[in-house]
């Protein structure tokens, strides 16, 4: 084969299960592909030393005839906000440098058990702060589209990791968009699964009633492959849902042999077609609804008029929750000391520890969640940001009467530059009001490219929602409507990445 | 809201256990007066007859019979400690001179 890194991972699967290519063959060509592409791309903070070993015991398996894992021997890269025993743990925060974690994540031990061979670990805004990946303490990502773009954040580095083909696969976790919304900068697919459809365990938290882990790919069907590999009940999470969960790729399945779309009822929602919308990403949505509409959908529009509120309240819950959780990064228990002059306390060593060890956007949202849950104010912020979070699930519960499936561009631009809105947090936040809501409300989104923007030639994202528990319903609908867009350009997006370096 | 003088930014840094600079300081007093002002639309709709919200889907306590799990141990909890004396975390004084 001639280059195993322009295979989906679903493809692999298969040439790996044919014996065709071994798990050592197709890791190596990955390595190699990162080897020649990052310099460019700067997708890894850190790199497995074990890949080639961990793919050697794959291959081994299988030709002793053991019953292995669908996706066994296949490739993945690990977003930097898990756990990994055998790889540094940083989150992207210089505060954990150099940090070994003494237990992987449930994710981590799930893709062990499968036998997927992790690459290394993948860069990220801060404690998954940002929308861009900049505010890595380590280094920028680039998007590998356009290497003066950003790659979106603050999964950058796993979406650029996948679109490049550094890796088939990779893990992201998504706060308020962090995995659908590189997915639409990348041209690749990302999927955030109902809140607790995946187990956080070991999974460094931003905010814990918005925090969800879920897969990175270039195909939908890819996606359900590793959603069906790393999700389901784990005890160590309390906010796991203990209820099974049946195949999401079943569901891809039914979706790619029939238009899954005749039917079903799609609603587009009013309040995320805004007036900041690139007219090229306008462009591609009204075309996509036209195609669905074609193909049996039957589209109408929604009301939900409280997602007007929801940057507003995320950037309050969000915050509040966040400067409770990273009150663990205090110079005791791991990560950096900073020792101040004189005799100081443990609070001043605490203080000047995380004045050195934090980045510009980590102290200013632990600020501003100090400020919104302290004495006197936190009825008027954090109480009322979560009756505002009441409202947008009341809007989308009334939104589900109505319709399977909801709809909206999954970002309201394509990439922007690196460094465009760094010194602006509102205007690098308000390019979340599409994500947003689906966090504050709990129900599972994905992002699927839906063709390239007339304007810059760059990907743009579509974005399924649907209702809690209904993942199933994304991957079904979502693998129609990407082979709805193959057929009709005769390309998927993903292929369509220039050739890096 | 209260202004977002440096005075106020200093004391909600000393609550973040954050030692931040007198430039940072000023910075973020400019910063967080746009930031309370945008977020304070939500105010707007919160009613007193709507609940709050605190966890999207209605999941209860979740409880487990008392039996000891798989556990660190010591040498793998100190293991990424700063500083420790082979049994437990190693700080500076917790009391300070005034204290």
């Amino acid at each position: 084969m001639s280059d195993l890194t322009r295979l989906s991972a679903s493809d692999l699967a298969d040439a790996l299960a044919s014996r065709s290519v071994s798990s050592v063959e197709a890791t190596k060509a990955h390595l190699e592909r990162i080897e020649h592409t990052e310099g460019h791309v700067g997708a890894f903070l850190a790199r497995s030393e074990n890949a080639l070993a961990v793919a050697k015991d794959s291959d081994e398996r299988r030709a002793a005839g053991e019953e292995l894992s669908a996706l066994s021997g296949v490739p993945i890269a690990i977003k930097d906000v898990l756990c990994t025993t055998d790889m540094v743990t940083t989150a992207g925060s210089r505060i954990l440098e150099g940090w070994r974690p003494p237990y992987d994540a449930t994710v981590v031990t799930k893709l062990r058990r499968a036998g997927m061979v992790a690459l290394g670990k993948t860069n990220m805004d801060e404690f998954a702060m940002g929308s861009s990946t900049e505010h890595s303490g380590y280094q920028v990502t680039r998007n590998p589209w356009n290497l003066s773009l950003a790659p979106g954040g603050s999964g950058g580095g796993s979406a650029a990791a996948v679109a490049a083909r550094q890796a088939p696969l990779a893990i992201g976790s998504d706060t308020g968009g962090s995995i659908r919304q590189p997915a639409a900068f990348t041209g690749t697919v990302g999927v955030k699964p109902t809140y607790g459809g995946v187990s956080r365990y070991g999974v460094i938290a931003l905010a814990s009633s918005l925090d969800q882990v879920g897969p990175v790919s270039r195909t939908v069907r890819d996606a359900a492959l590793l959603h069906d590999i790393i999700g389901g009940h784990d005890p160590h999470d309390s906010t796991s849902i203990p209820t099974p969960w049946g195949s999401m790729t079943a569901a891809a399945d039914r979706g790619l042999a029939a238009s899954s779309l005749q039917g079903l009822r799609v609603g587009i929602v009013r309040e995320l077609i805004t007036e900041g919308l690139d007219p090229g990403v306008k462009q591609r949505f009204d075309e996509t609804v036209a195609l669905l509409g074609a193909h049996g959908a039957d589209v109408i529009e929604v009301e939900a008029p409280h997602c007007e509120y929801a940057v507003a309240a995320y950037y309050l819950i969000l915050p509040a929750e966040a400067s409770s959780n990273l009150a663990k990064f205090d110079s005791v228990r791991f990560g950096l000391r900073v020792t101040p002059g004189g005799n100081p306390t443990v609070e001043d060593v605490m203080s000047a520890t995380r004045d050195a060890g934090f980045g510009d956007e980590v102290k200013r949202r632990i600020i501003l969640g100090t400020y919104a849950l302290s004495a006197g104010y936190y009825d008027a912020y954090y109480a009322s940001a979560q009756k505002v979070r009441t409202l947008i699930q009341r809007d989308f519960a009334l939104a589900f009467e109505k319709v399977d499936l909801l709809i909206s561009p999954s970002a309201p631009t394509t990439a922007f530059p690196l460094g465009a809105k760094m010194d602006d947090p509102l205007a690098m936040w308000a390019g979340d009001l599409t994500t947003i809501p689906a966090n504050l409300a709990g129900i599972p989104g994905m992002s699927l490219p839906m063709g390239l923007s007339p304007e810059d030639g760059m990907p743009v994202g579509l974005q399924l929602m649907a209702p809690a528990y209904q993942d199933a319903r994304l991957y079904q609908a979502g693998a129609t409507i990407e082979r709805l867009f193959y057929e009709r350009d005769g390309y998927r997006v993903s292929e369509r990445v220039p050739e890096v370096g | 809201m209260s202004e977002m003088t440096p005075q106020v930014i200093r004391h909600l840094a000393e609550l973040s256990r954050i030692a931040l600079g007198d430039e940072e300081i000023q910075r973020l007093s400019g910063e967080m007066g746009a930031i309370v002002s945008a977020v304070e639309a939500v105010s707007q709709v919160a009613t007193d007859d709507v609940p709050p919200t605190s966890h999207p889907l209605p999941l209860g306590n979740v409880f487990r019979e008392d039996i000891v799990g798989e556990t660190l141990s010591t040498e793998e909890a100190l293991a990424g400690a700063p500083d420790h004396d082979g049994s437990r975390f190693r700080v500076s004084a917790i009391l300070g001179e005034e204290q």
